[in-house]
């Protein structure tokens, strides 16, 4: 993610201006050049092209879903595979809800994590540490799932939503008997597996802030919460605004983590603790087993929307650190 | 000497500090819970025969994986095959030529949304793409479809670390009067070999705890590695099949599975960080 | 960087020698449901030790095994709810079933050893809907007189993936309760009433969450609820008699069946048969082939394996839980095979 921003690509040396100073063997290298930059112009065209072949793909296969439910797809909650009855709403509930609750948690977490490496912690424990916090993002999604499912959810059910039945049980979110599998369970895992991508995206922004905005504000006695808080958070604002998105485009559509642990119910509920889905685990759960032409296409179509809002996250990220990036380098 | 904050503000810094310096500890203790559940659960069904030997069916002792770790070496190659030469041009395009170009920012874009596509999408994908063409389930489909998750790992990993080489260097090369197809590969590329490394092992690790996208179209194999025309064994499908089964010796062998594939990323991991640091100093 | 170029191209041509190295011997591939998986992968490991022939099965799913042959994917597929016989004669494809099994409820109830709780079918049906939703209901209460039960929330855990297992508990849901059958309905996946429940993926994930959560009953295929030791409820069948799940009461049901009454493609429910000793819950599963190979070496290849597997496969199944067919339906399916299994109009089977 590091960009510095006075490397610019050496446009101003055209290849053409210096063919006319020398002979044949420059001219061959400037052939050799242009077939080199459309090449990599191809490989580079590739990448839109497969994620546009992939929507396409998408689209037209959820096009039989689309033309028999309409848009009360999107706000039906049923889903019943006897009666050929498929709605999108609490897929997609479930995918905001869980994904929200996975950002609450990882946003403060990452922020303090990023603040302990940079400002805190001496450079050798900030490396350890800050490798250690890296490797969550190594470990696969499905040892996330297995290890969500036999450990960590009987301890969710044991120790932390009985506790939050009693404390906050008066608001509907906590309350229910506690499962240990649902939606605050998945959003929790889900919270681990993002934390690392927010961390070390802030930890850089953390760093890049100018060493001497931060020396004026120790200078005139701050604190190190107050130069963060005042002074390097507003500083990498967009930034960490950028990272906070990236993360969230890895929650919405993690899948085989949140499966295992989400409970998989086809109900929208009030309470945190109940069993909910996501369109990812829908998706990973019924895509082998549905044979009915419609029961296939509907679930083409749940992913046709998660990937319009990965895309639509991507697109508001994009803008976030493009954003960071350009008013940095105006400011240096 | 510097200023004493009053105690106010110095309760509040202590606060957050203490805070800080909890957060990070929540991520590793996450960290070690998760492996130690993984090693304690796994490290059973590490032996000899584990790395050496066929899959027995439940019931008959013995037997191993072996078919499945090389299946899935083979799988993960084929697609790294594809993927380097594809993803290194494109982040070249996105470093040294894209400078105010519509179409590499388009570019760059699509890696991102490619970058957080789930990965059971685009195995759906590479099945209509190969699998039904062709007939067949194939370890060709699952390269494909670990290649399509790797692309843009190694694209925009690419363009990143070409972008951290400084334009003298350039510059004085192309002054000498080498072609840039010939700067780009040759200098630039050794300059940015550690961060290139790094890239490329990220997108091994990345796709080689993948088990969605093999799921239907690598699938799996009880034999050994044939051909990637056929179905290939592999061991994150296995994983899955066996941790569903009933049979204690399946589920203890799953286990094992995970905990080989969670050190393999984690080495893997590691050494994309060392490339990283050593292209530092 | 030169190494690795190296290094690349090494691989990349050891990868073409290895494609070009294939062995000769036979391979055929087949995939779908996951229940009988682990008997079919033992049946292929000992045929290909006698043979050479690779028979390689995976468990994608019973819809996975239908999509899959319907695309002509695979060389054969396997099903666990069976095709009806227009679907099989639109697509060109023959059924026949292969082993039976028990699926059994299970549960986790402080208090409750396995074995101990009575249930029958309209009760059960009526936990599922979420009719009864407390474990010391009247209606579980009058079943069970010497019980202490507990006042406890019932929460039902279901598959989450369509399945094989889910088809053949909730056809017998709908065959004891009408009202099950109207509001719920059989297939492998529905939509479950239950206020109070959870899904699980996989036999695994639905015995996971028995366990994992107090007051839970869900249904698992025996062999999981025997070698996972989980406590198993047991049910009044159609002779009015409580029965344990065991190999013995699956068998008594499957022999009470009439297959030769079957409709093509052995589509038979064995749920609630008559019989004192029959246990409620039996199905079978199914392997669907073409009923034209163009490639006449596998279909027979396919046929032989599987006559093969009724010969010599029985005591491996019974070992693994299942049921293996009885003598007289194994016989019903060869006369199909001979009468149905062709390559380019020859009969493969004899």
């Amino acid at each position: 993610m590091l960009k510095p921003a006075q490397t610019r690509g050496p446009e101003d040396l055209p290849a053409a201006s210096l063919t006319a100073v020398k002979g044949r063997k420059v001219r061959t290298a400037v052939r050799g050049d242009q077939t080199f930059r459309w090449l990599t112009f191809f490989c580079s065209l590739l990448v839109p092209l497969v994620m546009l072949a992939i929507g396409l793909e998408l689209l037209l296969s959820s096009w039989p879903a689309v033309k028999q439910f309409g848009w009360g797809f999107f706000f039906s909650q049923e889903w019943n595979p006897v009666l050929q009855e498929f709605g999108a709403a609490s897929s997609i509930f479930g995918t905001l809800v869980s994904t929200l609750i996975a950002m609450f948690i990882a946003v403060p977490l990452s922020l303090a994590i990023a603040l302990f490496l940079v400002e805190l912690a001496p450079p050798r424990v900030s490396r350890t540490v800050g490798t250690l916090i890296e490797l969550l993002a190594a470990v696969p999604s499905i040892i996330y799932g297995m290890w969500g499912l036999f450990v960590f959810a009987p301890f969710m059910a044991r120790y932390v939503q009985p506790v939050l039945g009693e404390t906050l049980g008066f608001l509907p979110l906590f309350q229910g008997p506690p499962l240990g599998i649902g939606m605050l369970t998945a959003g929790i895992i889900l919270a681990f597996m993002v934390l690392p991508f927010i961390s070390a995206i802030t930890r850089d922004v953390f760093q890049l802030v100018p060493p001497v905005v931060k020396e004026s504000a120790f200078g005139m006695g701050a604190t190190t919460w107050e130069v963060t808080y005042k002074v390097t958070i507003p500083y990498g604002l967009v930034g960490i605004i950028g990272a906070v998105f990236l993360g969230l485009g890895r929650a919405l559509g993690e899948t085989m983590a949140v499966t295992f642990v989400i409970g998989n119910a086809h109900r929208i509920s009030a309470s945190l603790f109940a069993p909910g889905n996501t369109i990812a685990s829908t998706l990973a759960n019924e895509f082998s087993e549905a044979t009915e032409p419609l029961y296939v296409s509907s679930l083409v179509a749940l992913g046709l929307v998660l990937y319009l809002i990965t895309y639509l996250v991507q697109v508001v990220s994009q803008m976030m650190l493009r954003r960071m990036y350009r008013a940095w380098s105006v400011g240096l | 000497m510097k200023l004493r904050p009053p105690t106010g503000r110095r309760l509040a810094n202590l606060v957050v500090s203490l805070w800080a310096g909890a957060s990070a500890l929540i991520g590793m203790v996450i960290l070690f819970w998760i492996l130690y559940v993984v090693v304690s659960r796994g490290l059973g069904a590490l032996n000899l025969d584990f790395f050496t030997h066929l899959p027995t069916p439940p019931g008959m002792s013995g037997g191993g994986l072996a078919n499945a770790i090389v299946g899935t070496l083979v799988l993960t190659a084929a697609a790294t095959l594809l993927a380097v030469p594809i993803g290194l041009m494109a982040g070249i395009y996105l470093a040294e030529f894209s400078e105010d170009s519509k179409a590499g920012d388009y570019s760059r874009f699509s890696a991102n949304v490619l970058m957080g596509m789930p990965s059971i999408i685009v195995g759906v994908f590479a099945y209509t793409l190969v699998v039904v063409p062709l007939g067949n389930f194939s370890g060709y489909a699952g390269a494909l479809a670990l290649a399509i998750l790797m692309l843009p790992v190694i694209t925009r990993t690419t363009e990143d670390m070409l972008r951290l080489v400084p334009n003298t260097l350039r510059e004085s090369a192309l002054a000498l009067g080498a072609p840039r197809w010939k700067v780009t590969l040759v200098i630039v590329f050794r300059a940015a070999k550690g961060g290139l490394i790094t890239g490329v092992l990220l997108a091994v690790a990345r796709v080689s705890g993948e088990t969605a996208p093999l799921l239907f179209t690598a699938l799996n194999s009880p034999y050994w590695f044939h051909s990637l025309g056929e179905p290939t064994p592999n061991l994150t499908v296995t994983i899955f099949n066996y941790a569903m089964s009933p049979y204690p010796d399946w589920q203890q062998k799953a286990w094992g599975a995970s905990l080989l594939i969670t050190v393999g990323v984690l080495i893997i991991t590691v050494l994309a960080r060392f490339f990283l640091r050593e292209k530092k100093v | 960087m030169r190494k690795i170029w190296y290094l690349s191209v090494a691989a990349l041509s050891l990868l073409v020698l290895v494609n070009l190295g294939q062995a000769q011997s036979l391979s055929l591939n087949g995939a779908g449901a996951s229940f009988p998986y682990p008997v079919y992968s033992q049946w292929a490991h000992k045929y290909h030790e006698l043979t050479g022939v690779k028979i390689n099965y995976q468990s994608i799913g019973s819809g996975g095994g239908i999509a899959q042959i319907k695309a002509k994917t695979v060389d054969f597929g396997g099903t666990d709810e069976p095709l009806k016989p227009e679907d099989l004669a639109k697509s060109g494809l023959v059924q026949f079933p292969t082993v039976m099994g028990g699926v059994v409820p299970v549960l986790n109830v402080p208090g409750l050893e396995s074995g101990k709780l009575k249930l029958d079918g309209s009760t059960l049906a009526a936990i599922f809907m979420g009719k009864i939703n407390k474990w010391d209901d009247a209606a579980i209460k009058k079943l069970n007189p010497d019980l202490k039960l507990p006042s406890q929330a019932i929460t039902v855990a279901h598959r989450t993936d369509g399945s094989g297992t889910t088809f053949i508990f909730t056809s017998y849901l709908a065959a004891v309760s009408p009202e099950f059958k109207e509001k719920v309905g059989a297939g492998k996946a529905v939509k479950w009433p239950a206020a109070n429940s959870i899904g699980g993926k996989g036999n695994e994930g639905v015995a996971g969450q028995v366990k994992a959560v107090s007051g839970a009953i869900g249904y698992v295929e025996y062999a999981y609820a025997f070698q996972n030791k989980i406590p198993f409820a047991v049910l009044k069948n159609q002779a009015g008699k409580y029965v344990k799940p065991s190999i013995d009461t699956f068998q008594a049901a499957a022999a009470n069946a009439d297959w030769t009454k079957a409709p093509k493609g052995f589509s038979l429910m064995l749920n609630n048969q008559p019989g004192e000793q029959s246990w409620p819950i039996v199905g079978a599963t199914y392997i669907m082939a073409y009923k034209d190979y163009p490639d006449a070496n596998k279909g027979k290849a396919i046929l032989k394996f599987f006559a093969w597997a009724y010969k010599h496969g029985a005591d491996m199944a019974k070992n693994l839980h299942y049921v293996p067919l009885p003598d007289n339906v194994i016989k019903l399916v060869e006369a199909e095979w001979a009468k149905e299994v062709k390559s380019g109009g020859k009969p493969l089977w004899p």
